[in-house]
């Protein structure tokens, strides 16, 4: 499929398990860079990952459209859809199949945002053609803020 | 898009890495298909590091099955059609 220039372009946020403290805070920062880049924050995740999110930001200031992840893959892998951006965050194994299937999927750019205690562990499995920004962040978002800044020129 | 709790499924291995069941299913079965993500089994669009091994046991076809929390399953269902799918490489 095709990525239209048309439309405004679309940034997708694919949420992880939602148990990781900083996630939230990384979906919203991720939707606001994207945001100021000229794309339209679109998040993805399962129920509850959204829910927590929805509840940071209620009327949507960053976040923009949520979908099931589901929906979503299955919305990119039928060439319904696609993005011309896709963040995947990976805290744990399943991330990484979650990036790997939007790296194949997917005829936009993929970055896999990878953080947590585990997080140059998980990076080492990320053998196919990704992007990757890793960062062993757990509850100081800091280093990763950085990290996704430098990479995706966003603190110039 | 369809629903995995619609399958009449038998579950082989639980909360396994993908390393695990791409040996698992090549060492339990002789005829393995390796499949992209995105590849639809049963209505469902497979998710996982690519390549993806599909197994076939006589008339089931046994297939990892990923969630973000609870990480990846192998399950063991009946489908002749998928079996057909797969081995016409379509």
């Amino acid at each position: 499929m095709e990525i239209s220039d048309e439309k405004r372009k679309e940034g997708l946020i694919i949420l992880g398990c939602p148990e990781a403290p900083a996630q939230v805070s990384l979906a919203v920062h991720l939707a606001h860079g994207l945001r100021r880049s000229g794309y339209a924050p679109v998040v993805a995740g399962n129920p509850s990952a959204r829910q927590l999110l929805a509840m940071a930001d209620p009327e949507h200031h960053y976040i923009g459209e949520m979908l099931d992840l589901e929906r979503c893959i299955e919305e990119i892998s039928t060439d319904e859809r696609d993005y011309d951006l896709s963040f995947v965050l990976v805290h744990r194994e399943s991330g990484v199949s979650y990036a790997g299937t939007v790296s194949v999927v997917s005829a936009g750019r993929v970055v896999a945002v990878v953080f947590g205690k585990e997080a140059e562990a998980l990076a080492s499995l990320i053998d196919f053609d990704c992007e990757t920004v890793v960062a062993p962040a757990v509850h100081n978002p800091m280093p990763l803020k950085k990290a996704i800044d430098r990479v995706m020129k966003w603190d110039v | 898009m369809g629903c995995v709790e619609a399958l009449n499924y038998e579950v082989l291995l639980r909360h396994c890495s993908f390393k695990e069941y791409r040996a698992f299913i090549k060492k339990h079965y002789r005829e393995v298909y390796e499949v992209q993500p995105g590849y639809k089994i049963f209505d469902l669009a497979l998710i996982g590091v690519p390549p993806i091994p599909i197994g076939v046991d006589g008339n089931f076809v046994i297939f990892p099955y990923t969630k973000p929390c609870h990480g990846t399953f192998v399950l063991k269902v009946e489908g002749k059609e998928e079996i057909e799918k797969l081995r016409s490489g379509k």
